[in-house]
């Protein structure tokens, strides 16, 4: 191939890579929690601020957990620069 | 239960939904060009920020089913389908992260405005343009008419006033407030319509825990009721595991193939409004599921015996508010019916002018001045609302069953297309032809079989399948030329 490929592109599928390594990670926690201390007689539930605790973890716990885990994640390891159509970083290069 | 005070408050939102198009209308610059006139029209000109990239990309994706269905359901099946609903929290983050600065960038490359336009420069294959804009045309067509019944239908139940009343007020507004206010219209309303809808749905939860007497009294009456209604797999099995898990798919991973969701995408204005629309969208759409389904649920506790799902949210909200109130609360799931309907009307409208007609003119030299485009994009986004509007006057059963499909159908035909043509160099016009039409037929072919593999949901085998002929097709086809590769993946 005859171009050098767009350096942003690293970045942004590290960004990609990211985002679905927290969707697996919501998803053992929704699975976990949800079934691991669900599944028994409901007789036998113990019980978070009134609701079965497994609902707790697995619904409230991890849907704040996620939206914490993003936030985190997307302000420390998130570029802000530029989306336009050219890599800055060529446009340096061909003015030098 | 006829009520005029419900509404007033009603009648004031739409007007005032009808205000903020018009004056986001104005706040648009006029563009000077075709070129231009297309990317204001149909993307708002890329200024989307963070906040009201969430809200568009959040209110699109929720519809009448996160209102009323899902809730019914939950009032039926208890905790068990709230932990279904929980599974779409991703989808902000995960539609925007994956797909996320990667394509932003490469749609300001190709200077592509719809996902149609993006496949166009990407595969560049006629067949795979017209398959593409006739899944969105067909797909889309249907699933507005049911968002139109559905909230007709609300709005009959609620207030006691015909179907077809519900259907002029809130039909004609969101046609209109679209055709002339073009995608900025569309995202600004959008963002007023996720507020509406936030506090409606924690205005009802708030009624519905204070009338139970408080969580655990409600979760007494529950395992009185049935104690399998805590449980995560509902009365009798109701929600076996192999199912719920197809949902990670269904309405998870696959989610990155809907053209209306993907589309938004394209529109936000720099990498800060992204990351910001990640947080900010995953924390609503969260909170609006897991509001709305616990109304649901626990809705059961406080008032029994409602035997129709579709009616538990509607009935509860009658019941436990003032009328005044419940005009106002009412509002929320119709927001989440038109903020819906808006984005589906400007891409069929986008497919057509755009897509099929603009490029077709472009190639045959013909002449397209921004007046005309502007009138006939205007002309067209109007005809599709109103042939939707007239065919929710008396639904066609085709158009009904076809809804059945809509929403697997379009991740059927555009979810690999989409993807894969973003992050696989090898991706081109066989595999994606090949992928489509494997797709939405296999999943069709699923679907009136009911037949099914492992217990699972049918869109399972159906991304399966699409992602074997995709991959089969790419090496069947020559490799994309280097033209194309050099304008997705240079850097110039």
């Amino acid at each position: 191939m005859k171009f050098k490929e767009d350096s942003r592109y690293r970045q942004a599928n590290r960004e990609a890579v990211m985002s679905l390594g927290m969707y697996v990670l919501f998803f053992a926690w929704w699975y976990f929690t949800a079934y691991g201390l669900g599944s028994g007689d409901p007789a036998g539930y113990s019980y978070v601020f009134g609701l079965p605790s497994w609902f707790f973890y697995s619904c409230i716990v991890g849907y704040i957990g996620i939206s914490l885990l993003v936030w985190v994640v997307v302000k420390l390891f998130f570029s802000e620069d530029s989306i336009e159509g050219e890599d800055p970083e060529m446009k340096g290069g061909r003015q030098r | 239960m006829s009520n005029v005070n419900m509404i007033v408050p009603l009648v004031i939102y739409l007007v005032l939904v009808f205000a903020v198009a018009v004056w986001g209308k104005r706040a648009a610059a006029k563009p000077s060009d075709t070129k231009g006139f297309l990317e204001e029209y149909f993307l708002g000109g890329r200024s989307m920020g963070g906040f009201v990239l969430a809200m568009a990309v959040i209110t699109t994706y929720t519809s009448a089913s996160s209102f009323i269905g899902g809730p019914g359901v939950a009032y039926k099946l208890g905790l068990g389908w709230i932990l279904l609903a929980m599974i779409q929290v991703p989808t902000a983050f995960l539609t925007l992260g994956v797909l996320g600065k990667k394509f932003a960038i490469v749609s300001r490359k190709v200077g592509a405005v719809t996902i149609t336009e993006y496949l166009r420069a990407r595969y560049k294959n006629e067949l795979v343009v017209v398959i593409a804009s006739l899944s969105v045309l067909v797909f889309f067509m249907a699933s507005m008419l049911a968002q139109f019944i559905g909230g007709a239908r609300l709005f009959q139940t609620v207030t006691g006033y015909p179907y077809i009343v519900g259907l002029i007020i809130f039909g004609i507004t969101v046609v209109i407030y679209t055709t002339v206010g073009g995608f900025r219209a569309v995202v600004v309303t959008d963002t007023i319509q996720g507020c509406v809808m936030i506090c409606a749905s924690v205005a009802l939860l708030w009624a519905v825990v204070n009338a139970g007497g408080g969580m655990e009294k409600i979760m007494a009456v529950l395992r009185e009721t049935d104690p399998a209604l805590l449980t995560p797999t509902g009365p009798g099995n109701a929600i076996p595991k192999p199912f719920i898990l197809s949902f990670w798919v269904l309405v998870g991973l696959a989610v990155l193939g809907l053209p209306q969701t993907t589309q938004k995408c394209l529109g936000f204005r720099d990498a800060r409004s992204m990351n910001n629309g990640m947080i900010i969208g995953t924390f609503v759409v969260g909170f609006l599921m897991l509001t709305m389904h616990l109304v649901g649920a626990l809705g059961r506790a406080v008032l029994p015996g409602i035997e129709v799902g579709d009616l538990a949210v509607p009935t509860i909200t009658v019941k436990l508010l003032s009328p005044f109130w419940a005009g106002v609360f009412i509002a929320g799931p119709l927001a989440a019916i038109m903020s819906t309907v808006d984005s589906m009307l400007i891409i069929s409208s986008a497919a057509i002018v755009k897509d099929l007609y603009h490029h077709h003119a472009v190639k045959k030299n013909l002449p397209v001045t921004p007046e005309k485009l502007g009138r006939m994009s205007l002309a067209v986004t109007a005809v599709i609302g109103v042939i939707v509007f007239l065919a929710a006057l008396r639904p066609p059963s085709l158009l009904v069953w076809i809804n059945l499909f809509a929403f697997g159908g379009l991740e059927a035909v555009f979810f690999w297309p989409t993807v894969l043509g973003l992050y696989w160099k090898r991706a081109n016009a066989t595999g994606a032809l090949l992928s489509m039409v494997v797709g939405c037929g296999g999943f069709f072919w699923l679907m009136i079989g009911k037949i099914q593999v492992w217990g699972t949901h049918q869109i399972v085998p159906t991304i399966v399948l699409a992602l074997v002929a995709f991959i089969l097709g790419s090496y069947i086809g020559k490799k994309p030329d280097d033209e194309t590769l050099a304008a997705f993946w240079g850097g110039e």
